[in-house]
C-alpha cells in the first residue's frame, strides 16, 4: 500500500492548488502554473484511488499566471482565477470566472508530452472587473452555496459578486472597504461555512477582522493576530466560532472569536513562515500546515476539536498490527500531536488542501510545482473513525 | 682497692649493687620473701646457689686458651678483692649500729624506772580525789533539788508573763509594724493558748490575741494589695500571711495578680519609632526580668519554701506551680505577640545584624526563665518565634534580591538606551560584568547577613533548625536557588512577553542576558552554591535541587535568549528587506547604477551585530574557506551556474531541466533550517540572522514580478551581499545557496530577463 504519491508538475513554478470543491466521486485536484514566459496551465491531477495512479490533464490559461484558484462548490466546471496581467508595464492581478471545456477529460488524457500537443483552452464566462479597486489577493465561493456568490479581495476592497445568466455576468451586489493608517492590502480571507454563510474573516498584515456580508460591516478585529504578516485562515467546520490562522511567524494559531484577547491554542513547529492551514472537511481535529521550510505537518488537534475529548478509544477495534503495542497501554485518550511531517518537498510549500472526495487524503504544492498526494496514516484513521 | 678507699655511703648506686649481690646470696628478693631457686641451676653460674667450682674450673680449662684463663683469673682475682672490700665495710657499719642499739636500750631501762615511781604517786592522789568527791555530792543532794523545782517555776512563771503580756506586746508591734515579730511572737503562743483555752483567763488573751492578730493580717493584706511596697517586703507580707494560716491559693491569686498589673504596665504599651534593638531591649529589660524576679520570688514563696506543720499537707507547691505556668504563659503569649507584631514590621533589609542581634537578645533572656522554670512552654515558642521572624527574612532576602536584580537591569537597560556615540558609555562586556558583580556581590552580602542567624555567639544558632532546615532548605532552597531560578524565570519571560514585532526589549539586552545565564551555566551557579555550602555547612537531609538541574535551566534560559536575540535581530533586517522589496515597481525600474542603500544599510547592521556579539561570545568554528572565497566562488556562481539555470529559461522547449537541475541540487544539499537553536558562538548567530535575512528576502522576492533592470538591480544587491555576508557565516555555501536562490527566482520572474555582464556587476558593486 502506498501512502503518498509524488507529481512533478511540468512546469517551474506554482503556487495555487484547490481540490474540485463539487466533484465528490473522484479525487481532484487543480493546480494553476506561475510562468511569466510560457503559457500558463490548469493541471488537473485525478488520483485513481484504487491502482493508485495520478491522471494528468492540462487545459491551457492564456490570460496569466495563476496566484489563487478555486473551484465552484456547485458546479465542478466551474473555477475561478487570479491572475496577473502585464500591461504598460503594470503588473495587475485580476480575477475572472472559468468553465472548464466539456471535452477535457477525453481531450488530453495521458499524453506524456502534452506541451507539443496543443491543449484545450479554459472557456472564459466573466471577468471580476477590479480596475478599480486594484489586485485582486483571493476569490472565495460560498461554501456549499448554489455557486452564484462570490467574493473577491482587491488591496483594501471586499467586494461580493452575484453571478447571474450562468455564470456569465458578475455585478457587484455589494462591498466594503477597509479604512485606515497606511496602505492597507488583504492578504487571505475565508467564507464562513457557518451563520448561514453571512460571515467572512479577513487578513491584513498582522491583524484578523470578521465581517458581517448582510451590513458589510466588521464584527471583530483581532489585531496582532500574529507576531508579523497573517498568511492564511481557515474557519473549523464544525464548530462555528473556531478559526485557525498561520503566518510569518512560524506559528499556527487557534482562535475562539468570540475572546479574541488570547489564542485558545498556538503551535510552533514550523521553522518558517507558515503559508496555509487547512482544516479536514469532515474530522475538524485533522489540522493541515505548509510552510516555506519546505514541510508539511499534520497534526491532531483532539482538545479543541469537535469530537468529544478525552473519550476514550475502543481497543478492541484497533486491529491494526502495528497498535499492538498501544493496545497494551489501555484505552488512552488521544492527545494533542503531530502526527506527519512531511518532508517530501524540497522548496517552499505555499499551498495544502484536503480532498473533496476522501476526507484522508490530501495535497501539498511546493514552488518547483511538485504536488505530493499523502493520507492520513491508516492507524490514526481507524482510531478517529471507531 | 677503690670501693675500700670510698666512704661507704658516698656512691649509692654501687651501695646498692652490693645490697642486691648479698640479698640475693642469702636468697632474699626484694620483697624480702625467699625466692624460689628457680633462676639458675647451672653449676658454673659463679653466682648461682649451685656452684660448683670443680665443674667450672674444668670447664675453663677444657673452653679457653691460656691467655684467657689468665685474664679470667685475674678478673677473677679483682673480683674477689672487691667482695672482700664490702664484706669488710658492711661488718663495720654493722657493728657500730650494734653498739648504738645497747647503747639506747640502756638508757630506755633507766627511765622506766622512773616513771613507775610516779605513777603509782598518781594513782594514790586519785583515790583521795574520789573520796572527797563522793562526800560533797552526797551533802548537797537535798538542796540541788530545791534549786532544780524553783527554777521550774521560774519559767513557767516567766512564760505566763508573756501569755499575759502578749496582747500588749501585740499591739504594741502593730504599732510599730514590726509584724514578723508580731507573728512570731503569737506564733509562739498560740499553742498554749489553744491548750489551755478552757480556762476563762487564759480563753481572756487568745480572744484579745485573735482580735490583735486579725487586724494585723488586714493590714498585711492591705499592705499586699496596696502594691506599691517592693518584692521584698512583698515577699515578707507573703510569709507572714501563710504563717498566718491564710489560704496559700487566695495569696498566689493575689500575687499574681499584683504582678501581673506591675510587669505589663511599663512594657505592654507599643511605642513607634524606636529601633528593633531597643524594642527589644527594653522588652527584656523591663518584662523579662522584672518576669524572672516575679518567678523568681513566688518560687522562694510559695514553691521552694520547707514544708512544715499542716501547710505540708496542702501540697502547695504543685498547686502554685500550676498557677505560675499559667500566669507565665499568657503574660508571654502577649509578650510575644507584641514582639511578633514588632518584628514583622522589620521590612528594611539593609541591616540584618540589628534583627539577629535583637532576636538573640530576645532569645537568651528566654533562656532565664527556662532556667528558672523548667518545662515551661515560652522558651519553645520563643525559638519558634525567631525562627519565623528567620524564615521572614529569607523570603524578604529573595524578593530584595529580585528586585535588585529588575533595578540593575533597568540600569543596565538605560545604559544601552543612552546614545552610542558617547565615549562614557559602558561597552557590552563591561556592562555584562558589571551586571554580574553586582548581582554576585549583592547575593554574597545577602549570604552574609543571612549568615549572622548562624553565628557561634547567637544562642539560637544551635538550635536543630538552624543547624538544618534554615541552612538546606531556608538559605540554600529558598534564597539561593530561588534566585538563580528566577533569574532564569526572568530571562525566559524577555523571550515570551516581549513579543514577535522586537516587542520593547532590546536586543543586545538579550544578547547580554544570554551571555550571563551562559556563564552562570558554566561556573557561577556551582561557585554560588558551593560559596553557599561552605558557609552554612549544609547537611542535605532533604533532597535539595542539584547543581546540574540548575545549570540545565540556566542553559535552557541562555540558548532560549540567544535564539530570540537572532530572531529579533533577523526580523529587524528581514523587515529592512522586506519593505524594500515590497514598496519598489520592479517592472519600472532604471538600470542600476549603485547598489540599493538598504543593502549598504544590511550589510552595516550585520556587521555592527557581529561587533556586539563578538564582544560577548567566542568567535565559533566556521568551514574552511579561502581568503578571497568571496570573489571566486561568486564569480563561479553568477557565470556557468547562473549561465546553466537561465539557459532552459530561453529555450521553451525544455522547462523540465531548470527543475532537474535544481532539485539535484536541492537533492545535495541540506535542507536549511532556518530558525533553528543556535550554538553559542558569534559565527552561529550570525549565521542564523542571516539566514533569517536572506530568506525573506527570496520569499519577498518570489512575490513580486520584476523587469529587466529589476533582476539586474536584484543582482547587484546580491552580489554586493555575497561580498560582504560570506565571512560571518560558518559555512559560506549557506550564503551561496540562498543568494543564487534569491537571483535565481527574480529571474524567473522577470518579463525580460536578461542579466547583467557580471564584470559590470563588480564594478558597481566595487564602486558603492
Amino acid at each position: 500500500f502506498v501512502n503518498k504519491l509524488q507529481y512533478l508538475a511540468r512546469i517551474d513554478r506554482a503556487r495555487a492548488l484547490t481540490a474540485q470543491t463539487a466533484e465528490t466521486d473522484a479525487i481532484r485536484f487543480l493546480v494553476g502554473t506561475q510562468s511569466l514566459k510560457f503559457d500558463n496551465q490548469i493541471h488537473i491531477i485525478d488520483f485513481d484511488d484504487e491502482n493508485n495512479v495520478i491522471n494528468k490533464s492540462v487545459l491551457l490559461h492564456d490570460a496569466g499566471e495563476i496566484w489563487h484558484i478555486s473551484g465552484s462548490p456547485a458546479d465542478k466546471a466551474v473555477l475561478t482565477t487570479c491572475y496577473s496581467k502585464t500591461s504598460e508595464s503594470r503588473v495587475l492581478t485580476c480575477a475572472a470566472v472559468w468553465r472548464m471545456p466539456p471535452e477535457w477529460e477525453s481531450g488530453s488524457h495521458e499524453s506524456p508530452d502534452d506541451s507539443s500537443n496543443n491543449p484545450q483552452t479554459l472557456e472564459l464566462l466573466c471577468h471580476l472587473d477590479n480596475t478599480a479597486h486594484g489586485s485582486v489577493a483571493c476569490v472565495l465561493w460560498e461554501p456549499m452555496g448554489d455557486g452564484k456568490r462570490v467574493i473577491s479581495l482587491a488591496e483594501n476592497h471586499m467586494l461580493l459578486w452575484d453571478l447571474q445568466e450562468s455564470s456569465t455576468k458578475a455585478t457587484i451586489s455589494s462591498s466594503a472597504t477597509l479604512e485606515g493608517k497606511g496602505q492597507l492590502k488583504f492578504t487571505a480571507g475565508k467564507w464562513s461555512p457557518h451563520h448561514n454563510n453571512t460571515q467572512l474573516a479577513t487578513a491584513n498584515d498582522t491583524a484578523i477582522r470578521g465581517w458581517d456580508l448582510r451590513s458589510m460591516s466588521q464584527i471583530y478585529c483581532i489585531e496582532n493576530a500574529h507576531g508579523q504578516l497573517v498568511r492564511d485562515l481557515d474557519f473549523n467546520p464544525n464548530k462555528q466560532y473556531y478559526l485557525a490562522s498561520c503566518g510569518d511567524d512560524c506559528k499556527v494559531k487557534f482562535w475562539d472569536v468570540r475572546h479574541i484577547n488570547e489564542p485558545v491554542k498556538c503551535l510552533e513547529e514550523h521553522s518558517h513562515w507558515v503559508w496555509s492551514v487547512r482544516y479536514n472537511h469532515s474530522h475538524d481535529q485533522l489540522l493541515l500546515t505548509g510552510s516555506s521550510d519546505s514541510r508539511v505537518i499534520l497534526s491532531n488537534m483532539v482538545s479543541i476539536s469537535s469530537e468529544p475529548f478525552g473519550h476514550l478509544v475502543d481497543d478492541d477495534e484497533l486491529s491494526d498490527n502495528e497498535e499492538s503495542q498501544q493496545e497494551d497501554k489501555g484505552k488512552e485518550p488521544l492527545q494533542d500531536s503531530i502526527i506527519a511531517t512531511y518532508e517530501e518537498h524540497e522548496d517552499s510549500v505555499y499551498a495544502v488542501e484536503w480532498s473533496a472526495a476522501d476526507p484522508w487524503l490530501f495535497a501539498s504544492l511546493s514552488y518547483d510545482g511538485r504536488l505530493v498526494i499523502n493520507r492520513v496514516p491508516r492507524a490514526l484513521k481507524y482510531r478517529i473513525l471507531l | 682497692m677503690s670501693s675500700a678507699t670510698t666512704p661507704p655511703d658516698s656512691d649509692p648506686s654501687q651501695r646498692r649493687r652490693v645490697h642486691s649481690m648479698l640479698k640475693h646470696y642469702y636468697g632474699l628478693n626484694e620483697e624480702g620473701k625467699v625466692t624460689e631457686q628457680a633462676e639458675s641451676l647451672d653449676p658454673c653460674d659463679i653466682n648461682g646457689p649451685h656452684f660448683d667450682p670443680e665443674v667450672y674450673l674444668n670447664k675453663l680449662r677444657m673452653e679457653c686458651s691460656l691467655g684467657e684463663l689468665m685474664d679470667h683469673e685475674s678478673c677473677m682475682v679483682k673480683q674477689i678483692r672487691s667482695l672482700d672490700s664490702d664484706m669488710q665495710t658492711l661488718v663495720y657499719e654493722n657493728y657500730n649500729k650494734f653498739i648504738s642499739a645497747t647503747d639506747t636500750i640502756r638508757k630506755m631501762k633507766n627511765d622506766f624506772k622512773k616513771m613507775e615511781d610516779e605513777m603509782d604517786c598518781l594513782s594514790a592522789n586519785m583515790a583521795a580525789i574520789t573520796e572527797f568527791s563522793a562526800h560533797i555530792s552526797g551533802t548537797l543532794q537535798d538542796q540541788h533539788a530545791q534549786i532544780t523545782k524553783l527554777s521550774g517555776v521560774h519559767t513557767l512563771l516567766r512564760k505566763l508573763q508573756f501569755l499575759f503580756e502578749l496582747p500588749a506586746r501585740l499591739n504594741k508591734c502593730l504599732e510599730l509594724q514590726a509584724y514578723a515579730q508580731a507573728v512570731s511572737a503569737h506564733r509562739r503562743a498560740r499553742c498554749v493558748l489553744q491548750q489551755y483555752s478552757h480556762m476563762p483567763s487564759f480563753r481572756g488573751i487568745q480572744d484579745d490575741c485573735h482580735v490583735i492578730m486579725e487586724q494585723l493580717a488586714q493590714q498585711l493584706r492591705q499592705k499586699f494589695r496596696d502594691g506599691g511596697s517592693s518584692a521584698k517586703d512583698l515577699s515578707e507580707c507573703v510569709e507572714l500571711l501563710l504563717q498566718l494560716d491564710e489560704p496559700a491559693e487566695e495569696l498566689c491569686d493575689k500575687f499574681l495578680s499584683h504582678a501581673h498589673s506591675s510587669t505589663t504596665n511599663p512594657f505592654l504599651s507599643p511605642t513607634a519609632g524606636t529601633d528593633i534593638l531597643e524594642f527589644i531591649d527594653r522588652g527584656c529589660n523591663e518584662f523579662v526580668s522584672s518576669l524572672c524576679l516575679v518567678i523568681a520570688s513566688y518560687q522562694e514563696l510559695f514553691i521552694n519554701r520547707p514544708q512544715e506543720g499542716e501547710l505540708a499537707s496542702k501540697n502547695i507547691p504543685e498547686m502554685a506551680n500550676g498557677k505560675l505556668h499559667v500566669f507565665v504563659d499568657t503574660l508571654a503569649a502577649r509578650y510575644f505577640s507584641l514582639v511578633e507584631r514588632r518584628i514583622q514590621e522589620e521590612k528594611g533589609v539593609s541591616d540584618n545584624s540589628l534583627l539577629v542581634r535583637a532576636l538573640d537578645r530576645f532569645h537568651r533572656r528566654l533562656q532565664a526563665i527556662s532556667k528558672l522554670l523548667p518545662g515551661s512552654a515560652v522558651p519553645s515558642q520563643g525559638t519558634e518565634i525567631v525562627v519565623r521572624a528567620a524564615r521572614e527574612r529569607i523570603k524578604q532576602y529573595l524578593s530584595a534580591l529580585q528586585t535588585f536584580y529588575h533595578d540593575s537591569l533597568t540600569d543596565v537597560r538605560q545604559a544601552l538606551a543612552a546614545p552610542r556615540h558617547k565615549d562614557a558609555t559602558p561597552s557590552l562586556p563591561e556592562l555584562l560584568t558589571s551586571l554580574s558583580n553586582f548581582i554576585l556581590n549583592q547575593l554574597k552580602s545577602v549570604l552574609a547577613s543571612v549568615h549572622l542567624f548562624t553565628a557561634k555567639d547567637i544562642t539560637f544558632s544551635n538550635k536543630p533548625y538552624f543547624k538544618g532546615e534554615f541552612c538546606s532548605q531556608g538559605v540554600r532552597e529558598g534564597l539561593v536557588v530561588s534566585f538563580i531560578k528566577f533569574i532564569c524565570q526572568s530571562s525566559r519571560q524577555y523571550c515570551e512577553s516581549a513579543g514577535d514585532r522586537g516587542g520593547s526589549t532590546p536586543p543586545a539586552l538579550l544578547l547580554l542576558l544570554s551571555r550571563l545565564c551562559l556563564d552562570y551555566e558554566t561556573s557561577t551557579i556551582s561557585y554560588i552554591l558551593t560559596l553557599t555550602d561552605e558557609q552554612f555547612l549544609v547537611q542535605h537531609h532533604t533532597p535539595v535541587t542539584p547543581v546540574t538541574a540548575l545549570c540545565a535551566e540556566a542553559r535552557e534560559a541562555a540558548q532560549k535568549l540567544l535564539n530570540h536575540y537572532v530572531k529579533v535581530q533577523g526580523l529587524i533586517i528581514s523587515q529592512m528587506l522586506r519593505k524594500s522589496v515590497e514598496t519598489r515597481d520592479w517592472v519600472n525600474t532604471i538600470e542600476p547604477r549603485n547598489v540599493r542603500a538598504v543593502m549598504k544599510r544590511v550589510v552595516e547592521d550585520t556587521t555592527s551585530i557581529d561587533v556586539q556579539v563578538g564582544l560577548l561570545y567566542e568567535e565559533g568554528v566556521r568551514k574552511a574557506h579561502s581568503s578571497d572565497s568571496s570573489k571566486r566562488t561568486f564569480s563561479v556562481y553568477s557565470s556557468s551556474r547562473q549561465q546553466i539555470r537561465y539557459a532552459p529559461s530561453y529555450t521553451p522547449s525544455a522547462p523540465m531541466d531548470t527543475n532537474l537541475l535544481s532539485n539535484i541540487h536541492k537533492l545535495f544539499s541540506e535542507r536549511i533550517d532556518i530558525f533553528s537553536p543556535v550554538e553559542f558562538n558569534k559565527v552561529s548567530v550570525l549565521t542564523g540572522i542571516i539566514k533569517i535575512s536572506l530568506k525573506t528576502f527570496l520569499e519577498c522576492v518570489r512575490l513580486r514580478t520584476f523587469g529587466r533592470y529589476g533582476l539586474q538591480q536584484i543582482q547587484v544587491d546580491c552580489h554586493y551581499l555575497q561580498m560582504y555576508l560570506w565571512r560571518f557565516v560558518s559555512d559560506e555555501n549557506l550564503v551561496h545557496f540562498l543568494l543564487d536562490e534569491i537571483v535565481g527566482s527574480a529571474a524567473h520572474r522577470c518579463l525580460d530577463p536578461s542579466p547583467m555582464e557580471q564584470s559590470v556587476i563588480e564594478v558597481i558593486c566595487e564602486r558603492g
